[in-house]
């Protein structure tokens, strides 16, 4: 059997990645939100949707470095080092709001407000800076062979900015969109009404990045609108017109489930957008996958677990979300 | 001298790189120190009280899933930072030998962190919303998922210093045999070493609190199981940390003689004469010898070749540039060594006491056992700045030196992202650790099992529980339980 590896691998890192992003988003997009709700009872229903799934949401972002790291080190070594600054933040940030979660719970009344600020600022800048790397990747790293040249602040420009407020934007509506599925009454109905205007934000957001990208790079322009890629890849903008007007009529009948489920789709749907410009680059404009992958070796061991246990993982992730189903009270559970 | 656009206060961009990863990992490995102990206790204190249905296990289990809570929280986001900055600070090893640690790395995410992740949540929260025996099991499957962990860590780590399992082709290195690199030769020394580092550590500390709160005359039954169980373990499991030490001493000199020789403070050695036994000096690195040396001759010949006159390979018979810091390390070992002596009379101290049945009456001991409570913690981080500043110049031993490894930042960004780890971690975590000394105080409480659990869905709100009540903070409360008892 001699199948290739490398594109096995670059599946994988995909997919954990997108894990990262749907289910640490949610989390994140609640600490973007805080500031909107003050009132303690309700501060304390949010962090408990979330409370004993965070860890587990965040260790996706640890496979995808390790993933990266094992299989493809080249492009682990150089875009860490290149975005050196933006993924230091996004770390103080992570930070910050993860210590939040069990600090809160520990401090006494009057400290209580320092750990409300640091899950809204971690976790916004934790979301702000992945979008800056995120921006600044698909901008493309200045590569001289397997050396970077670019310099430290090259993130510092309009589109990795733009995309760092695209994340919050899009990590809100999935946290928005969690707390409609798991909290009612007040809470809910607050969230119900912040939906829709962040659920437009959005599709400006992914508008304007559709648009951005194929202007300043020609590759991702030809990948899109050459024929007769044009046809097969049309099918992606359709799709996100839809749910978002899934999404948006899901909101107004005050759907429970639908809404979550919609905004999960739509951040599918960019994310795989993305795939599509970049591919089969790991490190843009030129290196691609084959370029920066690891010795087979390291790929096949690494592999043979990976493919093993990574059906036990969702097993038990999805086992421990089945324990704490249903929508959190704050009176609930005291025995 | 020194110009100045590239260095900072004297600090090359290397050495900022080094001081940076050094920092954040001694303050991650306090946590998991502290974690590995606390999950397989919280363990043993589950199956007791599903057993014999004695309440003070099941109190002391809830108390300590609190700190555990606190401590796993602070070592998640430590380490997160620990798994990126191989990336960020070290990208020349890691375009390098990647393909050998990323791999072990992949390894550890996934049979280690995921099952902490997955149970942990059921662990913390799920008391009242499953069953005894699967809650049971999840405990056990945290505590599970801290060991793999340890275990691949140190196995990427022991690889690092004693590197085998692989060719180096087109300036990369290729694993030839994972078994090898896996089980190369310095693994399983440094393994048991750790883990029983782990476990003593939580024990000492476990029997610092029970110790405090009987001087404070917080008596009550639980409080005095947690001391008498810490101090078992430490009875037990001090003298094997020290014969397992011993083992680990050869076979580090075996394959890392300068280590041991700069441990040792050893320059060179006179024809027919044994190594002696330094107790002090200050090894000075330029004028290669002791300052005020104290030793007692042939024992260091003793310890390290079992035999009265044999010989180790001295500093000077290392190039220059090969010698690993001796001034620094010839102190951490002996802080880790002390420190461990002080651990196994502490137990034997506790062995005679519970013999006489004075174990929880006796105020030196008491205090003793106060004092020897962070003793684990700094002979960790002791132990740790011997075994990698030992191997210096190296990164990986003999294969690629630290300064081939680190990755080419501008100065600047280095003093900032340093700058601003000291301030965050300082803050963060110094505020952790006061909240987990604030939970230490107050101690287990009778009935603290029956108390609601804090946060998570379907629990309490913050109000109900009384340790946040407005008009009670911690301080009070531990006071009020005194009243109640008396
Ligand atoms: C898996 C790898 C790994 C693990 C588990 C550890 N280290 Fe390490 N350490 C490194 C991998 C490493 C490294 C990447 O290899 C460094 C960076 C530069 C170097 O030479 O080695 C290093 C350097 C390094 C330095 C700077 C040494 C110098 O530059 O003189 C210190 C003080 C420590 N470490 C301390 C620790 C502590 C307290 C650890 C306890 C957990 C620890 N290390 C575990
Ligand atoms: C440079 C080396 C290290 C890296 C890259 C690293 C990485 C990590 C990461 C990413 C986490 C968080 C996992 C999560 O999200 O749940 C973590 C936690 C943990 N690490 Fe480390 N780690 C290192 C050193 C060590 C060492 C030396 C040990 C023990 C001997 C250790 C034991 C643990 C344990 C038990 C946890 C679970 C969380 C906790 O108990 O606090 N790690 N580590
Ligand atoms: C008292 C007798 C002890 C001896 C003879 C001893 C010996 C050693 C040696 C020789 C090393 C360096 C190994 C190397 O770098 O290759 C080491 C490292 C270390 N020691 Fe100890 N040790 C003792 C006690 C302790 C105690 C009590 C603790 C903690 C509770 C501890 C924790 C550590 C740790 C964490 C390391 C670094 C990791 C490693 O290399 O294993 N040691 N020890």
């Amino acid at each position: 059997m001699n199948f290739d590896v490398t594109i096995v691998w670059a599946i994988i890192i995909f997919f954990g990645v997108m894990m990262y992003v749907i289910m640490d988003g949610f989390d994140l997009g609640i600490g973007i939100l805080y500031p909107f709700v003050p009132e303690r009872e309700h501060r304390d229903v949010m962090m408990n949707t979330v409370a004993p799934i965070w860890d587990g949401n965040e260790t996706w972002l640890v496979l995808g470095g390790a993933g990266l790291f094992a299989a493809f080190p080249l492009a682990y070594a150089v875009i860490l080092s290149a975005l050196y600054l933006p993924l230091i933040f996004m770390l103080l940030g992570l930070i910050f709001r993860g210590v939040a979660f069990e600090f809160r719970f520990k401090a006494h009344d009057h400290e209580r407000h320092i750990w409300d600020k640091a899950f809204i600022g971690g976790s916004a800048v934790a979301a702000f800076f992945q979008g800056v790397t995120l921006g600044a990747y698909i901008d493309g790293l200045k590569m001289n062979g397997h050396e970077y040249i670019g310099g430290a602040f090259d993130w510092l420009a309009p589109f990795p900015l733009f995309t760092g407020i695209g994340v919050l934007l899009a990590y809100s509506l999935l946290g928005c969109c969690w707390l409609i599925w798991k909290t009612e009454g007040d809470l809910q109905k607050r969230m119900l009404q912040i939906a829709v205007p962040l659920a437009w934000l959005i599709l400006a957001a992914i508008g304007i990045i559709s648009i951005w990208t194929p202007l300043t790079h020609a590759a991702i322009a030809e990948r899109w609108f050459s024929l007769p890629n044009i046809i097969w890849l049309s099918p992606v903008p359709i799709l996100v017109a839809i749910t978002m007007y899934l999404l948006i009529s899901a909101i107004k009948k005050s759907h429970d489930f639908k809404p979550f489920l919609f905004a999960l789709c739509i951040i599918f749907l960019g994310y795989i957008g993305l795939a599509i410009s970049l591919w089969p680059n790991v490190i843009p404009p030129n290196i691609s996958i084959w370029d920066a992958a690891a010795p087979r070796q390291s790929q096949v061991f690494a592999l043979v677990g990976t493919v093993f246990i990574i059906p036990f993982i969702l097993a038990y992730t999805a086992w421990s979300y089945y324990v704490f189903r249903g929508k959190v009270r704050a009176e609930d559970g005291y025995h | 001298m020194t110009t100045v656009s590239n260095t900072i206060l004297g600090f090359s961009a290397l050495d900022l790189a080094r001081i940076q990863f050094g920092f954040t990992i001694a303050f991650h490995i306090i946590f998991p120190a502290i974690t590995i102990g606390l999950a397989s206790y919280l363990a043993v204190l589950e199956g007791c009280w599903l057993k014999t249905k004695k309440q003070a296990y099941k109190d002391l289990y809830h108390f300590w899933l609190k700190i555990f809570g606190v401590t796993f929280g602070m070592g998640v986001v430590s380490g997160l930072v620990m798994s990126y900055q191989f990336g960020t600070n070290w990208s020349g090893f890691s375009q390098f030998a990647g393909s050998i640690t990323g791999p072990l790395l992949a390894y550890e995410v996934l049979t280690a962190f995921f099952l902490e992740a997955g149970f942990l949540g059921v662990m913390m929260f799920g008391w009242n919303r499953v069953g005894p025996g699967l809650h049971f099991f999840s405990t056990i499957m945290v505590a599970i998922g801290t060991l793999i962990s340890m275990t691949w860590i140190i196995a990427s780590n022991s690889w690092m210093h004693t590197p085998q399992g692989y060719e180096v082709v087109n300036n990369v290195l290729v694993p030839m045999d994972w078994l090898a690199i896996i089980f190369n030769p310095s693994f399983p020394f440094r393994l048991m070493h750790m883990g029983v580092a782990a476990f003593l550590a939580t024990a000492l500390f476990v029997g610092a609190s029970g110790a405090w709160q009987l001087l404070h005359k917080k008596d009550n039954p639980a409080v005095r199981k947690m001391l008498s169980m810490a101090m078992w373990m430490v009875l037990i499991v001090a003298p094997i940390q020290i014969v397992i030490g011993d083992f680990h001493g050869l076979n580090t000199l075996k394959y890392q003689p300068a280590k041991i020789a700069a441990m040792e403070g050893h320059w060179d050695n006179k024809a027919g004469e044994g190594v002696p036994l330094l107790l002090f000096g200050i090894p000075d690195m330029q004028a290669e010898k002791n300052n005020f040396e104290v030793g007692i001759p042939n024992i260091g010949s003793l310890i390290l070749t079992h035999s009265w006159a044999g010989q180790i390979k001295g500093l000077k018979e290392f190039a220059p540039a090969d010698r690993p810091n001796s001034t620094i390390i010839f102190w951490t070992f002996r802080i880790m060594v002390g420190l461990g002596m002080l651990m196994l009379l502490l137990g034997l101290y506790s062995a005679w006491l519970r013999y006489k049945k004075q174990l929880y009456t006796s105020k030196p001991f008491l205090h003793l056992a106060t004092y020897m409570g962070p003793a684990g913690l700094v002979a960790i981080l002791a132990g740790w700045i011997t075994t990698e500043v030992g191997r210096q110049p190296w990164v990986v031993y003999g294969v690629m030196r630290t300064a081939d490894g680190v990755s080419k930042h501008d100065i600047s960004s280095l003093a900032l992202s340093l700058g601003l780890f000291i301030i965050v971690y300082l803050f963060v975590f110094g505020i952790g650790i006061a909240y987990v000394l604030r939970l230490v105080r107050k101690g287990p409480t009778p009935h603290e099992g029956d108390l609601p659990i804090d946060g998570g869905p379907g629990e309490t709100r913050q109000q109900m529980r009384p340790m946040s009540l407005p008009k009670e903070p911690l301080e009070d409360a531990s006071t009020s339980s005194d009243k109640e008892k008396s």
